[in-house]
């Protein structure tokens, strides 16, 4: 499978490794054309609002839109944010693409970064890393919660869209890849 | 753990333009311009050198302005040892500390036990001795020092040639010889060990000192740096907004060069420069 991540900014590399890992082909996405043959598209974790912008410079904004409304596509983080559809507290979206409500720097600050263990859909006894992270507030009936950390939702699943509000990049755990890619 | 989640932030941040900043309304220009984090300070570098006598931490009520204007990550300066600024700043819940030889010494032969601290460091080197014996202390980021507020990127150049220089030795050298080596780069050995693994550095490595246009920040990114810090030369250029936009779309687009050719077009009068040779103090030399 061709898997494209989106390169413009954050850990990008990370998601690339990951999906090599898995015996995948991975691909940088940095302008339209990258995204012609991609299965699969990956937002990583970073910083959104520099992410955004570079998204909105480089008129991106519609080519990712049309690639994660029909295709397999997973953001970690702020990648959630970008596909998200309500961020709360602001007025514009990015992708808009995913029926959530997600708050930024749910948590505060750096300081406030945390790592757990938990349950994603069926992967038990998962590291979760939570850096800066956001808190997806609110889902629509359509949006399946496939992961919680106490009463805090942290991963949901939309029929082809996926979204996780910690970083699964970030560990050596590829489970949360590998199920990604299994349905895509 | 802590180091883990603080390496993570770092690693948040590759790919990215980290913009000094002097107050809130320059932090909003840094966010829309698409800036991975903000540096908070009272004076950039090339006013620092200008003004001269002794450069602190900034006051925290003008740390807090900055971090109440943008959701982006905020970074703060304190000076090398001065371990109380930098408790000063972990109060104040920032997102990273910038234990920084651009501000005058407080300790002229050691630097911050940053282990004790919850918080991430950034500290500059010039060459891999330096930057192994801060990760030692526990920094989770390292940055070239170049030379801060000259708007001459020859310095970073030359501390991330000498840096990747040394990590060749280091990978070419048997195992035997390691211990050697770490005694004539004053280097844990460890660490040593790990870069010889990994072919780098075990933290993210940014270029910082001198960047002032676009072009600076795709050479800086095409030597192997992770990212770049940008101070005075953003808002000391006649169009802060547009050279900043243009700063991270060169950092994005590093390996284009129509798109650089593209974003390097009009960007008004870059800051003036100095000649490094003609310089009365060279940060570059505090804290080594």
């Amino acid at each position: 499978m061709i898997v494209g991540v989106l390169s413009l900014q954050g850990a990008f590399r990370e998601h690339l490794r990951a999906v090599q890992r898995l015996g995948h082909e991975a691909r940088e996405v940095k302008s339209e054309k990258d995204l012609r043959g991609l299965q699969a598209l990956i937002l990583p974790g970073g910083e959104s609002t520099a992410m955004g912008k570079i998204i909105e410079r480089n008129e991106l904004r519609e080519p990712l839109r049309d690639f994660a409304a029909n295709k397999p596509t997973m953001g970690t983080c702020a990648g959630a944010i970008l596909l998200a559809k309500d961020i709360i507290g602001e007025t514009k979206n990015y992708l808009g693409v995913l029926d959530i409500a997600i708050e930024r720097n749910a948590y505060g600050s750096q300081l406030d970064s945390f790592v757990g263990q938990g349950t994603v859909g069926r992967l038990h006894d998962f590291p979760l890393v939570f850096i800066r992270a956001p808190l997806i507030r609110s889902v629509s009936a359509s949006v399946e919660v496939i992961a919680k950390l106490g009463e805090d939702i942290i991963g949901v699943r939309s029929n082809n869209l996926w979204a996780c509000t910690f970083h699964p990049e970030m560990t050596a755990d590829t489970r949360l890849h590998a199920l990604f890619l299994q349905h895509a | 753990m802590r180091t883990e989640l603080n390496r993570g932030l770092a690693e948040m941040l590759k790919g990215g333009v980290i913009m000094d900043v002097v107050n809130a309304e320059q932090a909003r220009i840094a966010e829309a311009a698409g800036a991975c984090a903000v540096m908070a300070l009272e004076r950039v570098p090339s006013d620092i050198r200008r003004d001269g006598g002794v450069a602190r931490m900034s006051d925290p009520e003008l740390i807090i302005e900055i971090k109440q204007a943008v959701t982006i990550p905020v970074m703060a300066k304190v000076r090398i040892g001065h371990f109380v600024e930098a408790q000063i700043l972990e109060a104040l819940r920032i997102d990273f500390i910038d234990e920084s030889e651009v501000l005058t010494m407080a300790d002229d032969q050691f630097h911050i036990d940053k282990h004790k601290f919850e918080i991430p460091f950034v500290c500059g080197a010039r060459n891999l001795g330096e930057a192994l014996r801060r990760i030692g202390e526990g920094a989770v980021m390292i940055r070239t020092k170049g030379e801060a507020g000259t708007g001459n990127v020859v310095e970073a150049v030359r501390h991330m040639r000498t840096m990747l220089a040394e990590m060749r030795r280091v990978q070419l050298a048997p195992d035997e010889e390691l211990m050697t080596l770490a005694k004539e780069f004053g280097a844990p050995i460890h660490l040593l060990q790990e870069v010889k693994r990994l072919g780098k550095l075990p933290v993210v490595n940014f270029a910082a000192g001198g960047l002032a246009t676009p072009a600076d920040a795709a050479l800086m990114m095409q030597l192997g740096c992770d990212g770049v810090f940008v101070g005075s030369g953003i808002f000391k250029s006649s169009n802060p907004a547009r050279r900043a936009a243009a700063i991270v779309e060169a950092t994005t687009h590093y390996a284009d060069k129509e798109r650089l050719a593209h974003i390097s077009r009009g960007l008004g009068t870059a800051m003036a420069g100095l000649e490094i040779a003609r310089l009365e103090t060279t940060f570059a030399e505090r804290g080594q």
